[in-house]
């Protein structure tokens, strides 16, 4: 930090990073809540522990081994490029720019970033998969999707100099694909193997309800991950930087604020079309679930995740009318794979986050058709062919297939689904008897000091 | 072609303003906004009505809505 402008930007974007950190903690406490109360009474103690414990879990390995993915992979390697040294060398958890360093201050911020996504990458298939795995296998899932398979892609797709944006001109400015259509990939690639919870099926196949044992605390879960998923946006975004800092075709000394691929964009922009894509997700979702509350919620999520691919560049009635459209995509998509293909997926996460992430990518292609992909030059322009594989890619490459393989090893190892009396009796058989049995205790005690 | 008409980011960003699809079309987007507002007011009235209805018609003996006032 050579002069004061310099030093108030540095110190100025360490603090936004640091902010949005703080923002996108409350999706995980909104994740917890949610889960829990969409679980039964019975497992809740282990509902809540499965999904808490991928925060040490995500964050270690991250800092192990995730960061350096994402500053080594962006050539593939091997499709445009191999493996970049140069840039991962500053990001192995011994360099000294990953620790305590007055020289560089934006590190640690951005590297929490980045974590705060994984954990909310993990945390998504975490809810579809309540009341019959083992925590300990979906803490292994937890350190693939969230130290391992979502990097992977981010640095392909989510990169200034990633290889899916040079080739296919893939454009996914808030993660529709990169975050959301992974994770429910990912979820539904376990769903398969892991099997519905029992009693989610009737004998001929029709799909029963299991209601949450307390609806209104699934839907507050719901709304902090809303205010959660604002920090989730502006962490996407570059606050502040010069033209000659992108070092790309903008010419002139205007400064801006830019998304991850260090195209100009603003905070302006990305609040009208959170706003109107949120929008226009519960008034579709109402409409579809007849004012049921929990697709309510999770249509304003959908709506809010299929505008999110190009929320950097639709107009609000766009961003508005696509999302109604995500929730539509959300609401059908699950049921009629709940029907078809027995798949329980106990909050609707493969919906939400999986169909209406990939829907809004490929309507991204068609919407921003022929735009620049990246400030830099000789990058493919925006397609919805370049989406349409992207959004493969996400969904099926790097999260359905890991999934399905890794679920299917745990399997064979009689690893990944508790046995069929624990889930009957709950997963917090034992801790209930346990605290039922010290009440009483207590009980017995104080009334025995009752006069 | 491009939906913006912007086809690189060689330009100077003091010269750029909107910059979002099928800028010039504003009014006819509004126009489809407002459809989706007012038509979800009618479907919603239409759907509450028949809620309303299916209310009406159930417990017709008044027991269950005395256990759900017992209920509080």
């Amino acid at each position: 930090m050579d002069n004061n402008l310099a030093a108030l930007t540095t110190v100025f974007t360490e603090f936004y990073y640091w902010v949005t950190v703080v923002f996108m903690f409350l999706i995980h406490v909104g994740f917890c809540l949610y889960e829990v109360s969409a679980s039964r009474r019975r497992n809740h103690l282990h509902t809540l522990m499965k999904n808490t414990m991928l925060i040490p879990l995500v964050t270690i390995t991250f800092f192990f081994f995730g960061w350096w993915i994402y500053w080594a992979f962006p050539n593939g390697p091997f499709i445009t490029g191999g493996i970049d040294f140069d840039a991962a060398t500053a990001n192995t958890p011994w360099s000294k720019t990953m620790a305590t360093n007055l020289g560089d201050r934006i590190t640690g911020v951005f590297w929490a970033a980045f974590l705060l996504f994984s954990w909310t990458a993990a945390s998504i298939v975490s809810g579809s998969v309540i009341e019959r795995i083992r925590s300990g296998a979906f803490w292994i899932h937890a350190v693939l999707i969230g130290s391992v398979f979502w990097i992977i892609d981010a640095a392909w797709g989510w990169h200034a100099g990633g290889w899916m944006v040079k080739l296919l001109g893939y454009h996914d400015a808030y993660a529709s694909g990169v975050i959301h259509a992974i994770a429910g990939g990912y979820a539904l690639g376990v769903l398969v193997v892991l099997g519905p919870r029992l009693g989610k099926f009737s004998a001929d196949g029709t799909p029963r309800d299991i209601p949450p044992h307390n609806p209104w605390l699934v839907t507050l879960g719901l709304f902090m991950i809303f205010t959660g998923f604002w920090g989730f946006y502006a962490a996407c975004n570059v606050p502040v930087i010069d033209p000659a800092g992108i070092g790309g075709q903008i010419t002139g000394e205007t400064w801006t604020a830019t998304n991850i691929y260090l195209a100009p964009t603003s905070l302006s922009a990305i609040t009208f079309n959170f706003l109107m894509s949120l929008s226009g997700g519960l008034l579709a979702a109402f409409l579809l679930s007849k004012g049921h509350p929990f697709w309510t919620y999770s249509g304003g999520l959908a709506g809010i995740i299929a505008a999110s691919a190009g929320n950097d560049l639709y107009h609000p009635i766009q961003a508005m009318l696509i999302g109604a459209a995500g929730a539509w995509c959300a609401f059908k998509m699950h049921h009629w794979v709940e029907r078809k293909y027995k798949i329980d997926d106990a909050v609707g996460a493969v919906a939400v986050h999986g169909y209406a992430g990939f829907f809004g990518l490929v309507i991204a292609g068609f919407m921003l058709w022929g735009q620049p992909s990246s400030p830099y030059e000789g990058f493919a322009t925006i397609t919805p062919w370049g989406q349409f594989v992207g959004a493969i890619i996400m969904f099926g490459v790097l999260g359905f297939l890991p999934a399905w393989v890794v679920s299917k090893i745990m399997a064979s190892m009689n690893i990944l689904r508790i046995p069929r009396k624990v889930e009957l009796e709950g997963l917090d058989f034992e801790e209930d008897e346990i605290y039922r049995d010290a009440m009483d205790e207590v009980r017995k005690a104080e009334k025995a000091m009752v006069k | 072609m491009s939906t913006n008409g912007m086809t690189s980011w060689a330009v100077d960003l003091k010269d750029v303003g909107a910059i979002y699809p099928f800028e010039g079309a504003e009014v006819l987007m509004v126009i489809i906004g407002l459809v989706f507002w007012i038509g979800w007011h009618v479907i919603q009235l239409r759907q509450e009505a028949i809620e309303v209805e299916h209310e009406m018609e159930a417990d017709a003996t008044g027991e269950k809505a005395k256990a759900a006032i017992d209920r509080y």
